[in-house]
C-alpha cells in the first residue's frame, strides 16, 4: 500500500515537472535572488525588484520573473538550486549575501546554462558573472570629500562616522580620506557607527563633548546623519554653517534636501533601486537587439535641492 | 554555591560582601581616571550627562533583569521586546494623531499602551516558563526571534517614524531635564529605588533570592514558586516600557536595528554589579554600576584614538572580565572558604 502510494505520487511529480518544463519551453524564467531585507536599505531593494517585476511582466507576457529572498548564505544557496531544479531558470539576478559561501552554488546554476547576473557583492571567483550591476562605493567617498571641501576652508575641522568594519566601509573612507588629502581640512577623529542612528547619535555626542570646535561632519550614511542630526540640535550647535553629508538615498533625506535643509544640503548616491537596473539589463539581454554582457557600475550622484526630486520615491520604505 | 555557603560562617561573609561592593565601584572609579587622563573633557559637566542618559536604557532593563536572573531565570527577549514596543507605540500615536492631536493626550496613551504591552509580554514570558515549564532560555530566544520580526514587519523591512507634530510635544521626556539632571536620569534613579527597595526590603525580595538558590526547598517552604517567577518577569516586562518611553522621544523612531543586543548588554551590567548568573543572589546596586561601567567603556573608547577602532570590542571584553574578576577572584584566601 505504502509502495503503491509513494510511487503515484513519484509519478505525479514526474508528471508536474514535464508540464513546467513544456510551460519553460515558452515563457522566459529569470530567477532573483537577495537577501531578506532586515534593514531599510535592503527593504528598499525589495520594493524596487518587486516594482520592477510588475513592470517588467505587464511590459513582456511572455518574461516570468521569479522573486525569492533568504534569511542567510545557506537558505541562499538552498533557494538557487530549487530556482534551477524546480522552476528550470534561463536567467539568474543574484545579490549574495556573502561572497564566498554563494560562489560554488552560482558557479553550479551557470552550468545549467543560465545567465548570470550579479549585483552588488562581487562572487569571490571572477568571469562566473555574464552582467555585474553596483554601485560604487569608493565614488561614494569621493564625490562627498570634493563636495565638503568645496564648502570648508584649509584649517577646518571635521569629524567622520564609519559604517561597519567591513570592505564596503574601507573602500569609501580611504577613498574619501585621498580626496582629502593636502587640502589642510583637519580630519579630527573617525569612529564606527555602525550604519545606525543610535550609534550615530552616541559617537556624535562623543565627538561634540571632545572638540569645542567642528565645522562639517561626514556621516558617510543616511541613518548615522539621523543621529547626527539630533546629537547637534541636543548641543546647540546645528548652527555657524555647520553641514552634515550622508549617503545612500533615504526617502526622508531626499525629502528634506528637496525642502531646501541647509543642515543636511547633498546626499550620495548608492541607490537600493541598483536590483531593479540588474532586472532591466538582464530581461534586455533576451530581448535587446544590441549586446549586455558586460560591467556596469552605477554613479555615486551628488544628490542637491535641484536633482532631488528625480531620487524621491515616496512609497519605498527606504 | 560557594557564595552562598560561604554566607553561612559570618568572618567569610563579611569579607566577601567588602570585596563584592567594592569591585563594581572601583572598576568604574579607575575608569573615570583612566578617561580623565586620556582627555580632562571626559569630566565636562556635558559629558557627564551624556554618559547618565545614556546608561538609564541599560540601567533601567537591567534592574529588571536582577529579578528575573536572582530568581534563577533569564530573560533574551528583551532588545528585541524594547524594539517591538517602539515600533507600536510609534503606530499608536500616529494613529491617534488624527483623532486626538498631537498634544499631551496622544503622548500619555502612547506611554500607557507601551507599559500595558511590556507587562503582557513579561507575563508571557514568565507563564511560559512556569505554567509551560519550558527553560527560561527557550522560551526567550523564541520569543526574541518573534518580537524582532514583528518590528520589521510593522516597518516593512524600514523605519517607523513618529509624526513630527508629536515629536515636539514628546521631546522633553529625553531632552528635558530637572533641577540640572536629564528627565531619563530621573526615571533611572526612581526605578533604582523601587528596584532597591523591592529586593532588600520586600518579602517579595526575599523569595526571588530563596528561589534562586534552591527551587525545591522554596516550594517545599510554601513560597508560591510559579506566582514568583512570573512576576519577576513582569517587572522585566515593565523596565522595558519604561526605557522604550524614554528610548522612543530621542530618534523618533524604530527599526529592526533598535535594541540589538540590549539583552547581552543588560545581562553584563547586572553580572557586573555582582548578581550571580545562576541565581539566589541580587545586587541592585551592582547592576546600576554594571550599567554605568558598560556605557562608560564605550564612551572612553570615543574620547580616545589611541586605540584601533577595530579592537573596540577587545577593551569591552577585558573590562567586563576584569571587573568580575575583581570581585570574584580568591585574593589569594581562597581554599579555606571554598566549599
Amino acid at each position: 500500500m505504502k509502495t503503491l502510494k509513494s510511487l503515484s505520487a513519484l509519478a505525479l511529480t514526474g508528471a508536474l515537472t514535464l508540464s513546467a518544463a513544456a510551460v519553460s519551453a515558452e515563457t522566459i524564467k529569470i530567477g532573483v535572488s537577495y537577501p531578506t531585507p532586515t534593514h531599510a536599505w535592503a527593504a528598499g531593494m525589495n520594493w524596487h525588484a518587486e516594482q520592477a517585476e510588475k513592470r517588467l511582466e505587464a511590459l513582456y507576457p511572455d518574461i516570468d520573473l521569479i522573486l525569492i529572498n533568504s534569511p542567510d548564505p545557506n537558505a541562499q544557496a538552498s533557494a538557487l538550486e530549487d530556482l534551477v531544479s524546480v522552476h528550470k531558470i534561463d536567467a539568474l539576478v543574484v545579490l549574495p549575501f556573502e561572497s564566498e559561501p554563494l560562489t560554488d552554488p552560482v558557479l553550479n546554476v551557470k552550468k545549467t546554462g543560465a545567465l548570470i547576473t550579479v549585483v552588488d557583492r562581487g562572487l569571490s571567483q571572477p568571469g562566473i558573472e555574464d552582467i555585474y550591476v553596483a554601485g560604487n562605493n569608493p565614488e561614494l567617498g569621493r564625490v562627498s570629500a570634493v563636495y565638503m571641501k568645496g564648502r570648508l576652508k584649509s584649517g577646518d575641522n571635521i569629524v567622520v562616522l564609519r559604517g561597519i568594519p567591513t570592505i564596503i566601509d574601507n573602500e569609501r573612507f580611504d577613498a574619501f580620506m585621498a580626496e582629502m588629502e593636502g587640502t589642510g581640512i583637519n580630519i579630527l577623529d573617525h569612529k564606527h557607527a555602525n550604519w545606525n542612528r543610535d550609534d550615530g547619535f552616541e559617537v556624535m555626542q562623543d565627538f561634540l563633548s571632545r572638540f569645542p570646535d567642528i565645522d562639517a561632519v561626514w556621516a558617510q550614511d543616511d541613518d548615522i546623519a539621523i543621529g547626527v542630526v539630533a546629537a547637534l540640535k541636543q548641543a546647540g550647535r546645528d548652527g555657524d554653517g555647520m553641514f552634515v553629508v550622508g549617503g545612500a538615498g533615504m526617502k526622508e533625506t531626499i525629502k528634506a534636501i528637496m525642502d531646501g535643509n541647509t543642515l543636511v544640503p547633498v546626499d550620495v548616491l548608492y541607490p537600493p533601486s541598483m536590483i531593479a537596473t540588474a532586472m532591466d539589463v538582464t530581461v534586455a539581454a533576451f530581448k535587446s537587439n544590441g549586446p549586455v554582457a558586460g560591467r556596469y557600475i552605477l554613479g555615486a550622484t551628488l544628490i542637491t535641492q535641484e536633482n532631488a526630486a528625480s531620487f524621491y520615491f515616496p512609497d519605498s520604505p527606504f | 554555591m560557594s557564595d552562598v555557603t560561604a554566607e553561612t560562617t559570618p568572618k567569610d561573609k563579611r569579607m566577601r560582601f567588602d570585596i563584592k561592593t567594592a569591585g563594581p565601584a572601583i572598576a568604574l572609579t579607575l575608569l573615570c581616571i583612566i578617561g580623565f587622563l586620556l582627555n580632562p573633557a571626559f569630566l565636562s559637566e556635558g559629558n557627564l550627562t551624556n554618559l547618565l542618559t545614556r546608561s538609564a536604557f541599560i540601567g533601567i532593563i537591567a534592574v529588571g533583569a536582577t529579578f528575573v536572573i536572582t530568581a534563577g531565570g533569564i530573560d533574551l527577549s528583551v532588545g528585541s521586546m524594547a524594539a517591538a514596543i517602539a515600533g507600536v507605540m510609534i503606530i499608536i500615536m500616529n494613529a491617534a494623531m488624527e483623532t486626538m492631536g498631537p498634544g499631551l493626550a496622544t503622548v500619555l496613551l502612547g506611554g500607557g499602551c507601551s507599559i500595558l504591552l511590556g507587562l503582557g509580554a513579561g507575563w508571557i514570558n514568565g507563564v511560559l516558563t512556569t505554567k509551560g515549564k519550558i527553560e527560561a532560555f527557550i522560551v526567550t530566544l523564541g520569543t526574541m526571534g518573534i518580537y524582532r520580526s514583528l518590528v520589521t514587519y510593522f516597518a516593512d523591512g524600514g523605519t517607523l517614524s513618529l509624526d513630527f507634530a508629536i515629536r515636539g510635544t514628546y521631546r522633553p521626556v529625553y531632552y528635558g531635564s530637572v533641577l540640572g539632571l536629564p528627565a531619563p536620569v530621573w526615571v533611572f534613579i526612581a526605578v533604582s529605588i523601587c528596584g532597591w527597595l523591592l529586593m532588600n526590603r520586600t518579602a517579595f525580595g526575599r523569595y526571588c533570592t530563596a528561589i534562586g538558590s534552591n527551587e525545591s526547598v522554596a516550594r517545599y517552604s510554601a513560597i508560591k514558586v510559579d506566582r514568583i517567577k512570573t512576576l519577576t518577569y513582569v517587572i522585566q516586562g515593565l523596565c522595558v516600557s519604561l526605557a522604550t518611553i524614554i528610548y522612543v522621544p530621542r530618534l523618533g523612531s524604530a527599526s529592526a536595528s533598535t535594541g540589538v543586543m540590549w539583552e547581552l548588554e543588560a545581562i553584563a551590567a547586572v553580572i557586573i554589579g555582582g548578581t550571580v548568573l545562576k541565581g539566589g543572589y541580587g545586587r541592585i546596586g551592582g547592576t546600576i554600576l554594571g550599567a554605568l561601567i558598560l556605557t562608560t567603556i564605550g564612551n572612553i573608547l570615543n574620547f580616545t584614538d589611541l586605540i584601533s577602532n577595530y579592537l573596540n570590542g577587545t577593551m569591552q571584553g577585558l573590562i567586563i572580565i576584569i571587573a568580575v574578576w575583581l570581585q570574584r577572584g580568591d585574593w589569594g584566601k581562597a581554599k579555606a572558604s571554598k566549599s
